[in-house]
């Protein structure tokens, strides 16, 4: 065995970035509106689905990646106002109806693309392999790299900088208290749910060429993004890429030394997590 | 007339009338009422694809035979098995004990196989697997009724592959499969008759099924310094792996070697350039010019428009099998034992392989396995063409059975490895 290299670390950092993209989206709608989002895989894989067909038919990567967040955000719309309004504030029964969500959706992408495995088609300057440190790397995983520095530093700023970034932390905090200043905290729900969405949507459309798409990608991605979004805390964008780094990580280091533990590597210190840190590592009680 | 005596006669009469109107209806439907198959495959879940293309293969042979055999309808009663091994069972006992079907077909992962083989051991219900390929099955623990009919067992296709592969001039190979059974069994063919040639196997990866990401493996893989890389993936996993395989610069400079299920259409289908040249062994190729292959490939691609898996092929075949054997019986297969001895001792003619098929002493098929290579064909679309024969292929090699069936089974640990 040739145990750890700097192809196996990268392997862990390329893996994070995109654990970071999804879960951002996870722990956004979990930390706001108190909703563990199950159908959160489901827009996943929906996204990447879109994002393949459009990029097939146009030929333009930027522009599948585009319409698959838009579509999905739109779903998300759907999603929040016209059902989950109608279980507001039962927690048990959101979880339900978004698990029900899932399954209908999966069935959906089943009957449209039928069960074969697809892979979104990637850019000409994005093939191919690059030279690090005497072996080669894919120029296309250090782009997914990139790509989640630049969405963690967005957010960063859309939730530090701007007006609605700060509707959204008060309400992470206290809800009733934001709406009591006056401010309509359905709105911010619904914004927050649409860029939940659409961070599933381009998660989808990017992980969709290298992870492939088919039925069941969406609950293996839902289980990392649970862990992560558990290791960090619910509703810490922090959190969420400490939470990313660590699960890739584990995952490719688990893969590579202890390749019988592959799961318990990642899932053991979930669970130590779980029971001396309740609320993540970066998680504050509501 | 005294009592005595009538109570006799009327009810040696009665006797004979109640065994007159019961059985004589009984015989006639047995010989001219619809011959009812149960066909199980997994329509949602993981494996769904391959699923729908067992039904479609299945059925395309009952289409084309007008739904009859022998002048007895065929009813074809369909079950989802979710690719679970419980409902599979319980669809499997449905069938059999509600529906009351003639015999068993279908089923596509091992685990879900192996449920209904247990099942049907007690019942003696005949029960066809073309696609489940737990070696055991026809070995170690063979069930009379469990009949691969243009079915394969897990490690006999893969050791035609090693022996080309020395051939090749290859000297270290590392293996990387699926985690479980079908897995190991597949790379331990390859392995022992790779070894037991002067191979070495330099190391072996066992990946989880529906592994996310591949580059951890693949990172591995570069660095072992071998001269190819045998790979046993299905389905997504195959999908990922070729992809990554080639996103990592390594297709080009390691040869992939790969078990049947890792070019066949059900993944190579939606691929592009990362899946051509890799080399597999199997005994259908889509690609192969023999005319009755070529046939079938056009029919099934004009009928469902696309080209045909290993796993509609093997139910078209498997159909035919059983279909020619019901033709023979002149549809009467209401004596089991004589049904499964006719499928037994009976050939598989005029398939779509292009020659004849039988069996060997323990229900597993021998076959011409080809090694294949995947082409482009004249529409742009990929396939696996022949470039290679070997002829009369049985489960044992060139092995005697009674001495093979002393090792143990293979697993994880037990690879057949030479040292």
């Amino acid at each position: 065995m040739s145990g750890l290299n700097l192809i196996q670390i990268l392997n862990g950092l390329t893996f994070a970035a995109l654990l970071f993209i999804v879960a951002s989206g996870f722990t956004l709608i979990f930390g706001l509106l108190r909703i563990v989002n199950l159908a959160h895989g489901a827009l996943y894989l929906f996204g990447g689905y879109i994002a393949y067909s459009v990029t097939g038919m146009t030929g333009n990567f930027a522009l599948g990646v585009l319409s698959s967040m838009l579509c999905v955000a739109l779903m998300g719309v759907v999603l929040d106002l016209g059902l989950l309004r109608f279980v507001r504030g039962f927690e048990l029964r959101q979880v339900l109806l978004t698990l029900g969500v899932a399954f209908v959706l999966n069935d959906l992408a089943l009957v449209i693309w039928g069960g074969d495995t697809f892979s979104m088609p990637v850019p000409e300057m994005l093939r191919g392999a690059v030279r690090v440190g005497g072996g080669f790397y894919p120029k296309y995983r250090l782009f997914v790299l990139v790509l989640g520095l630049v969405v963690f530093l967005a957010l960063w700023l859309l939730l530090n900088r701007t007006r609605l970034g700060a509707l959204i932390r008060a309400g992470v905090d206290d809800a009733e208290m934001v709406e009591a200043m006056g401010i309509n905290i359905r709105r911010v729900f619904l914004a927050t749910f649409m860029l939940g969405a659409s961070l599933a949507g381009l998660g989808g459309a990017v992980g969709g060429a290298f992870l492939t798409l088919y039925p069941t990608a969406d609950a293996e991605i839902l289980v990392f993004s649970l862990a992560v979004v558990i290791i960090g805390g619910r509703g810490s964008l922090v959190g969420a890429a400490v939470g990313a780094l660590l699960v890739g990580l584990l995952n490719s280091i688990g893969q590579v030394m202890f390749p019988e533990l592959a799961y318990f590597v990642i899932f053991g210190p979930m669970a130590a997590i779980l029971a001396f840190r309740p609320l993540g590592l970066f998680g504050r009680a509501a | 007339m005294d009592r005595r005596q009538f109570l006799k006669t009327s009810g040696l009469a009665l006797a004979a009338t109640t065994t007159g109107t019961i059985s004589a209806p009984f015989v006639a439907r047995a010989q001219s009422g619809p011959i009812r198959i149960g066909l199980m495959a997994p329509l949602s879940g993981v494996v769904a694809a391959g699923g729908r293309e067992i039904v479609e293969g299945f059925n395309m042979y009952w289409q084309e035979k007008g739904k009859s055999v022998a002048g007895r309808a065929i009813e074809i009663i369909e079950e989802d098995d979710a690719g679970n091994p419980d409902t599979a069972l319980q669809k499997a006992r449905r069938l059999v004990e509600q529906a009351k079907v003639d015999f068993l077909f279908g089923n596509l992962l091992a685990n879900t196989g192996l449920a209904v083989a247990n099942y049907v051991k007690t019942n003696g219900v005949p029960y066809f697997i073309p696609v489940i390929a737990a070696d055991d099955l026809t070995q170690r623990d063979r069930v009379r009724n469990v009949i691969r009919v243009a079915g394969y067992t897990a490690s006999q296709m893969p050791r035609p592959l090693a022996d080309w592969a020395l051939k090749q001039g290859y000297k270290r190979i590392a293996t990387i499969a699926q985690d479980y059974s079908f897995g190991h069994e597949q790379c331990a063919g390859f392995a022992q008759v790779f070894t037991q040639g002067g191979g070495q196997i330099v190391g072996q990866l066992w990946n989880p099924l529906n592994t996310a990401d591949f580059s951890p493996y693949i990172g591995q893989l570069a660095n072992m310094n071998v001269d190819a890389i045998f790979a046993m993936e299905l389905g997504a996993d195959a999908t990922r792996f070729l992809k990554q395989y080639s996103d990592f610069g390594l297709k080009g400079n390691i040869p992939l070697l790969g078990a049947q299920n890792f070019t066949d259409q059900s993944v190579i289908r939606t691929m592009g350039p990362e899946c051509e040249g890799i080399i597999s062994s199997a005994h259908f190729a889509e690609g192969s010019d023999n005319p009755d292959t070529q046939k079938f490939v056009k029919a099934y691609s004009e009928k469902y428009g696309k080209l045909p898996s290993l796993y509609g092929f093997s139910h078209y075949s498997g159909a035919m099998w059983v279909g020619q054997v019901i033709e023979k019986l002149n549809g009467d297969i209401s004596n089991r034992d004589a049904f499964i001895d006719a499928v037994l001792n009976s050939q598989l003619a005029n398939s779509p392989l292009g020659r004849p098929v039988r069996f060997d002493e323990f229900g597993n098929p021998v076959y011409d396995v080809y090694i294949r290579k995947v082409q482009k064909n004249a529409d742009g679309k990929y396939w696996n063409v022949p470039i290679e024969t070997y002829p009369n292929v049985s489960q044992f090699w060139t092995y005697k059975p009674e001495e093979y069936l002393k090792s143990p089974p293979f697993s994880r640990d037990y690879q057949g490895i030479k040292k």
